[in-house]
Parts: C-alpha cells; sequence; structure tokens
C-alpha cells in the first residue's frame, strides 16, 4: 500500500464562538492548515468535509477559491471526521490527487442534543416517554459494563479529572481549569452514574488536515511528516449496542468500535502494545473506560487498576486523551474526530507543549458516534 | 384510557408488551413492526429482570417529550424479559437507591400524559 502523509493540520480552537458561524471556523481551519502545508488552495485535489449542524462544507470554496476542486460532503454523525479521513487517504491511494484536505466543523446549540423518533425510524411514543436522549444510552451502557466488570464511580471521577488537568494544557481545549476528584464525584448527578463533570457538552470548533501522497510529500520537501499507516472505518454489527434501541437481543455482540481498531492494527501491521499516545472518544467518563478495552488495549475491568495507577495520565503507560478529550475540548459533532488526529501530530511532531508524550512516534486515535460507527487511525513518524 | 400506540400491549391480565417474531429468520424485537408479511405478533413474557438502569435527572426536551412540564426525576432501564428480549422502559416505583442489575420486576400499564403506557414495575414478594 503507498504511503500517505499528514503533512498539515490546522485548527480553530473549541468552544463557544458568539457571532463566528460553523462554516467560517471551518474556513479558518482550512487555511491554517494549508499554511501548515505551505500549500496553496490551488494545490489540493481533492477535499472532504462536513458537519452535523454548521452547514455544507462544500460551500467553502467562496471563500478558500473556486478552483473546481471536487469537494465531498460528508455526514456520518460523530465519525464526520473519520469519514472525511479515510476517505482523503483513500482517493490519494487510488491516484486521483497528490494533495487532499479533509475538514470538520460544528456549532451546536447550549443542552443535550435534541433528536426527533421519526428521523431515527422509531415510533413517536418512544420520544414521548422520555427515552430518546443520548445521555441515557451512555449511563445504560456504562452501568450494566460496571456492572459486569467491577469498574467504579471513583475511576469515572479519575477519567473527568485526568481530561480537565491535560485540557488545562491544550491551547485549543474549551474547559482549562482543573477540577478535584473531589467535585467531580460530588457534583449532582445527570444521567446516574454520570454527574455533571462527567460528560461532555456540544460546543463549537474546527480541524482541518492537509493530505500528501508519499511521491508528493518528497516532491515538497515535506520537513515534518506524519505518516497515516491505516485507517478503518466501520458500521456495528448485529448485536451491538447503540444509541436509541427499544429494545437489544439477549445474545448480545461486540461493538463497530471492536471490528474498527481490529482493521486499523491488521493493516497498519502493529500491536497494541506498540503505541505510544491514544485519542479516545470520551463521550463522558465512561467511554474512554469502555473504549480502551474495546480498541483492545486493556481487558475489560483492567481499567480499574489503569486508572488508579495513572497509567493514562501525560508520563504513564499509555497516555489517552493528551488534550482532554472530548470532556475538556467539547463536542463539536464534525469535528471531533478530527480534532483526536491534529492531537495526535501535534504530539509527533513534538510540538504539543506542557502537555508533549515524550518520545512519541506512534499515536492511535478512536471516533464512534451514532447510530453505530467507528473510525480508528494510526500515526507513526 | 387510549394506548399510547396501537398494539404496543395487551391488557392481560398480566399486562404483556407485543414484540414481532421474524418468520423466516426468527429474530424477536419490540416493538412489533408494521410489516405483517414479514413479522408475527409476540407476546413477550411478562415478567423479567433489570439488566442495565439509569435515573433521568433533567427534563428531556419537548418535543418529543410528552411528560408535564413539572418535572420529577424518574427511573428507567433495560429489562430482560424471559430470556426472550432485552426491552428498554420507564422504571415505576422503585425508590432510586434501590436500583441494582438483576432485580425482578413485570411488566404493568399506567397513565402517562392522558395515554395508558407500559413501564416496569417491582414484582410484590408472595
Amino acid at each position: 500500500m503507498s504511503g500517505v502523509a499528514i503533512i498539515g493540520a490546522g485548527i480553530f480552537p473549541f468552544g463557544r464562538h458568539e457571532g463566528v458561524p460553523g462554516l467560517q471556523q471551518g474556513v479558518a481551519a482550512a487555511r491554517a492548515a494549508l499554511a501548515d502545508a505551505g500549500v496553496a488552495w490551488a494545490d489540493v485535489g481533492i477535499a472532504f468535509g462536513g458537519s452535523s449542524a454548521a452547514g455544507h462544507a462544500d460551500t467553502m470554496v467562496a471563500d478558500l477559491g473556486l478552483t473546481g476542486v471536487p469537494f465531498i460532503n460528508v455526514a456520518n454523525g460523530c465519525a464526520t471526521g473519520g469519514s472525511a479521513l479515510a476517505a482523503a487517504a483513500a482517493a490519494i491511494r487510488a491516484g486521483q490527487a497528490e494533495l487532499a484536505l479533509a475538514v470538520g466543523f460544528d456549532k451546536h446549540p447550549r443542552g443535550a442534543f435534541d433528536p426527533m423518533p421519526a428521523d431515527w425510524g422509531l415510533p413517536d411514543w418512544y420520544g414521548a416517554l422520555g427515552l430518546m436522549l443520548t445521555t441515557q444510552f451512555f449511563a445504560l451502557k456504562l452501568r450494566r459494563y460496571m456492572e459486569l466488570y467491577g469498574i467504579t464511580p471513583a475511576t469515572l471521577g479519575r477519567v473527568a479529572e485526568k481530561a480537565f488537568a491535560n485540557g488545562a494544557l491544550a491551547g485549543h481545549a474549551w474547559r482549562r481549569t482543573p477540577i478535584d476528584l473531589e467535585t467531580i464525584l460530588a457534583a449532582p448527578m445527570v444521567n446516574d452514574p454520570l454527574t455533571k463533570y462527567m460528560f461532555c457538552s456540544p460546543a463549537e470548533g474546527a480541524v482541518a488536515l492537509v493530505l500528501a501522497s508519499e511521491p508528493k510529500v518528497r516532491a515538497l520537501g515535506a520537513a515534518r511528516p506524519v505518516w497515516l499507516k491505516a485507517v478503518a472505518l466501520r458500521t456495528r454489527p448485529e448485536g451491538s449496542f447503540e444509541v436509541f434501541a427499544p429494545a437489544l437481543a439477549v445474545e448480545r455482540g461486540v461493538s463497530p468500535t471492536v471490528l474498527a481498531a481490529d482493521a486499523a492494527f491488521a493493516a497498519a501491521g502493529m500491536d497494541r502494545a506498540e503505541i505510544d499516545v491514544a485519542q479516545l472518544q470520551d463521550t463522558e467518563s465512561g467511554a474512554e473506560i469502555m473504549h480502551m478495552a474495546e480498541c483492545g488495549f486493556c481487558a475489560d475491568g483492567e481499567q480499574e487498576a489503569w486508572l488508579a495507577d495513572g497509567a493514562t495520565r501525560i508520563g504513564g503507560r499509555l497516555p489517552v486523551n493528551t488534550d482532554g478529550g472530548c470532556l475538556a475540548c467539547g463536542e463539536p459533532i464534525g469535528a471531533s474526530g478530527l480534532r483526536q488526529v491534529y492531537e495526535n501530530v501535534m504530539q509527533l511532531r513534538g510540538t504539543a507543549g506542557a502537555r508533549q508524550v515524550e518520545g512519541a512516534k506512534t499515536a492511535f486515535s478512536h471516533v464512534y458516534g451514532a447510530p453505530g460507527v467507528s473510525a480508528c487511525a494510526i500515526l507513526t513518524v | 384510557m387510549e394506548a399510547i400506540a396501537p398494539r404496543l400491549f395487551v391488557a392481560g391480565p398480566p399486562p404483556r408488551l407485543v414484540g414481532g417474531r421474524d418468520r423466516q429468520t426468527g429474530r424477536i424485537v419490540f416493538p412489533l413492526p408494521d410489516a405483517p408479511s414479514r413479522f408475527e405478533p409476540l407476546e413477550l413474557p411478562p415478567e423479567g429482570r433489570i439488566w442495565s438502569w439509569t435515573v433521568q435527572r433533567f427534563r428531556p426536551k419537548s418535543p418529543p417529550y410528552a411528560g408535564p412540564e413539572a418535572f420529577a426525576p424518574f427511573a428507567l432501564g433495560y429489562v430482560e424479559l424471559g430470556d426472550m428480549l432485552i426491552v428498554e422502559g420507564r422504571l415505576s416505583g422503585f425508590a432510586f437507591d434501590s436500583l441494582r442489575v438483576g432485580l425482578p420486576c413485570r411488566t404493568v400499564l399506567e397513565p402517562f400524559a392522558g395515554r395508558l403506557a407500559y413501564a416496569f414495575a417491582p414484582v410484590e414478594a408472595s
């Protein structure tokens, strides 16, 4: 398989930006990524991008330049960024272009997401009874997991504590004030067993990446290419536990995350033990815990000891969510997956500043979203 | 009282939820899809055990939520009905601090926002 590298990365800080449309945040991230790569928009041969609630990515050609470039909109929920990255890499490998742009952005209203049953193929009574909330799904999946594998509330608290500590060190993060474990655990419950500090919030922000073929990397003399060893996208298999499910089969199956992570490691020809830093979808504290195991970094239940030992802190055995993840950055749906890859690029370039994982040469990212889609990417230098 | 949806449950006693069985594969689903050529109606076991639970602490947005404006937290969860299917619903009549995975419960019908809905309630000691 021919090589694909990320040679440019740009971010529009995550958080709240009154008066700045999501699309403009995407344009700003794209410009930053192009400048970082040292290439012009006119050099880009194909683009993929998307948002969940902030407009059509392809309309940003009005700002970036009417070059005639093929620009494909991606709408894959929380995995929009991961899907855009996978599509951009595939286009380069297929020889469609030597330079590709992947961009994700979003801007959501405050408060929980408010989906309508009909949009999800569900009957009205499901929403009328108050069952149509993503936060409930996270809590229900987590409660079952805690029961089966002995995960305690203190471990959930430690995930959030780590997220805010890391977020304080990341210029693009939204929540940049550390919060102590006692405060996190004593905060009001939102959906038991998750307190308000254990959930991420819908937010705003944008990320763009410039990808190049191996010959193009050489031709440009790119100084700090980060190689995309593998990117894999999978949808849910039979028996997967997903959001908005009025019923589940007694016979349970694995999640799309398991499939995507296995595929990514197989494609890269690498083992989990070779990964130096990981960004795992942490929509809430429990998601990070469960995704550690679903991605294959530990066995079910081992997270309890990992968190108690600080194994996932910066400086630990496998630092996880070094920029504070969704908990500290918030979740602009279209941008989240690319933020993880942006953070890994910073780590592998050695430019992550106070949150730098010393000597990081390999990085893993995992994004997951409704209604059961996951994308994993492995980067190396 | 009008049911919150047709073909969702039968009154019994005991009340039972109505699922569907795929005529070809035997797969069991809930609620019963509106596709009679593919799914035959199937009354689910009336009793089961809590498979997972949570408490809804903030008022869901309306629409789609049809509950009263004055909000009180409510419990909900998944209940494994017999060995047949794991069904989501509101948990009624449980003290929040008594909720545990594995607790026995039964299907009940109760008013919700002016219509008759299902929920899962504790099994009384006999």
